[in-house]
């Protein structure tokens, strides 16, 4: 045990790339996002890219008409696009990570609460309702809110808030909605509000626009932001609750802050994009290969990586056919194979 | 510095567990804390880190109430040493006695270089830098253990306040732990754990608490507190104390026909 005298390396032996691999995810997604403004039915090179950003930005000069063109491709059809892509992975990824830890369970994803349970059939009762395009994402939102508010209350109702009646409380509550989508389902016209219900719970990121990214983009900014912030105190609070309190962490309002959060910034995803599965679950797993458990550098490392990941899919989903795929079914069909990949590497550190 | 609780009533549903219990841990002193199972001492230990609250009773820091220090001072006088487990993620060892740091500099303050360097001489007190970058899910159980003193000595408080410190290790591991932890208690840490094993204060410990039908039936050095008859009393089977030659108590050894006598198991 103890008078193993080894020797060990001083920490500048850390070599220098080791120290910079939290640089690794954000320059993926940097990549990602490049990528996805170029390609596309009328692809464009990089370089072409780059150079109306520099334009755009005022520091390169471009000849007024191809500005134009680029301008209409690049902003007005691409970019809303690319920003929801970003937006939504990173605050799927992000929810995942914080929630792996705040419930101690790798194999936690951000649905765990019933946010996504609660979403599906808030925009199915909206669709059902012949509501339009906006009041199918509030209704989307709110019902998410509502969910996890129900789940939550039921655990602190019951059990005090402990872990596994918060679990217990979000199982209901997801099966509680589950049920109320099949009913409304059930009661949808089989030629019209059906079809549309089916392909919304697949997932698209193809209705973004700008007017939805401008007053979606802040609160899920911060809602990224702030489950960032919280990365120490979940590593805290993954050890358990008496210890994260020894250690003087406010653990109640840490959990409720880090719920809180990944509620919104989740529903806030469905009533965008729809439903999209498995990022919130596999991309943490990616991100903690790459720069360790760590909840600190862990957080952001997973919202970048779910952004490029979720790019990576979108331009899958765009480019494969003609025919746009949904986006659900590309994630899906990506996440298994890298999720098994993923249990191969993690699989020691979670059984010993 | 002085941790005390009075009085303390505890109980869980309708079954009483604590009931008037009272115990002080001061800088300096090694007291080892003994009880049958389900007899409370967890749960004491947590009452007076002020991580469960009792139905009725007080504990007290240097005589000021628990409820008037903030968690975060609170850390950074008496630190929680759990038993030994496993961590969910692989968090290098490193990585979970930085932890420790969190009473100094709250959640959102990354840590820096002084915190660094702290978390360097706690490990390199207990022995263990070598173990620094391994996961802590990789280690063995006295590995663990060591690392969650670690953890309490970057915390910086002079109480350590451990559970079970000693179960899960092999004989050799908890002898070389013993003797680490009366070498805190001789640099002026509080050390208050439990145990299972009444053979271990006889050695080390400056007191020995029997924690008995939810009270500390008696509180003393472990030459006095530890006869036959409170052996018998705590636990229900009889025992003879193998003693030295000049009567210095050393071990207790199961009396013949045990097995049948006492309470059954």
């Amino acid at each position: 045990m103890a008078e193993i005298a080894a020797a060990r390396p001083p920490l500048a032996a850390v070599p220098a790339f080791a120290r910079l691999r939290w640089l690794a995810a954000p320059l993926l997604a940097l990549a990602a996002a490049l990528a996805a403004l170029s390609f596309g039915r009328y692809p464009l090179p990089a370089w072409e890219t780059v150079h109306f950003l520099f334009a755009a930005a005022g520091i390169a000069p471009m000849a007024p008409d191809r500005y134009a063109l680029l301008h209409n491709l690049i902003v007005e059809i691409r970019l809303p696009r690319v920003l929801a892509a970003i937006l939504v992975g990173a605050s799927l990824s992000v929810s995942g990570a914080a929630y792996q830890a705040l419930f101690r369970n790798p194999l936690v994803s951000p649905g765990l609460l019933g946010v996504l349970a609660g979403a599906s059939a808030g925009a199915a009762l909206a669709i059902v309702a012949g509501a339009d395009w906006l009041l199918v994402q509030t209704s989307a939102f709110v019902m998410g809110l509502a969910a996890v508010g129900i789940g939550v209350g039921i655990a602190h109702a019951f059990g005090g808030g402990s872990i596994i009646m918060l679990i217990l409380g979000g199982i209901l509550s997801g099966a509680l909605f589950a049920s109320l989508l099949t009913i409304v389902k059930y009661m949808a016209d089989p030629y019209s509000q059906l079809p549309s219900i089916v392909y919304w719970l697949m997932g698209s990121l193809g209705q973004a626009n700008f007017d939805d990214m401008a007053w979606a983009a802040i609160p899920m900014a911060l809602g990224i932001l702030l489950l960032c912030l919280m990365g120490r105190a979940l590593d805290a609070l993954a050890m358990g609750d008496d210890e994260a309190r020894a250690l003087g962490v406010p653990v109640t309002a840490v959990r409720l802050v880090t719920i809180a959060a990944a509620t919104l910034i989740s529903a806030m995803t469905v009533s965008i994009a729809g439903m999209i599965g498995w990022i919130g679950l596999i991309v943490p797993h990616i991100a903690r290969l790459l720069v360790g458990p760590g909840n600190a550098r862990l957080l952001p490392a997973a919202a970048s990586l779910g952004a490029a990941f979720l790019l990576f899919a979108d331009g899958l989903a765009r480019n494969l056919s003609t025919a746009e795929l949904p986006i659900g079914i590309v994630t899906e069909l990506l996440g298994i194979p890298v999720f098994l990949i993923v249990l191969h590497r993690v699989r020691r550190g979670w059984t010993s | 510095m002085t941790l005390a609780a009075r009085d303390i009533h505890f109980g869980y549903r309708s079954r009483p567990v604590l009931a008037g219990a009272s115990l002080t841990l001061a800088a300096g002193e090694l007291v080892c804390l003994l009880g049958c199972n389900g007899a409370g001492k967890s749960t004491l230990l947590k009452i007076m880190l002020g991580l469960t609250r009792p139905a009725r009773g007080e504990v007290t820091v240097d005589g000021a109430p628990l409820a008037g220090w903030s968690r975060r001072e609170l850390a950074q006088i008496a630190a929680y040493v759990p038993q030994v487990h496993v961590a969910p993620f692989p968090y290098t060892v490193r990585q979970v006695a930085l932890m420790g740091r969190l009473p100094a500099t709250g959640i959102l303050k990354a840590p820096g270089a002084a915190d660094l360097a702290r978390v360097q001489r706690a490990l390199e007190h207990l022995g263990i830098p070598h173990l620094a970058e391994r996961p802590y899910t990789e280690i063995s159980g006295g590995e663990r253990q060591l690392t969650l003193i670690a953890r309490a000595l970057a915390q910086e408080a002079r109480l350590l306040v451990m559970d079970e410190p000693l179960a899960g290790l092999d004989y050799g591991n908890q002898v070389r732990l013993l003797e680490r932890l009366e070498g805190l208690a001789a640099e002026g840490y509080g050390v208050l754990m439990t145990t299972h094993d009444p053979n271990q204060p006889l050695s080390g410990c400056q007191r020995v608490a029997l924690l008995i039908d939810g009270r500390i039936a008696v509180d003393g050095a472990p030459g006095e507190v530890l006869t036959p008859t409170a052996i018998e009393r705590l636990y229900g089977v009889r025992v003879d104390l193998l003693r030295t030659a000049d009567g210095r108590g050393i071990a207790f050894r199961p009396m013949d026909g045990v097995r049948h006598a006492g309470r059954s198991p």
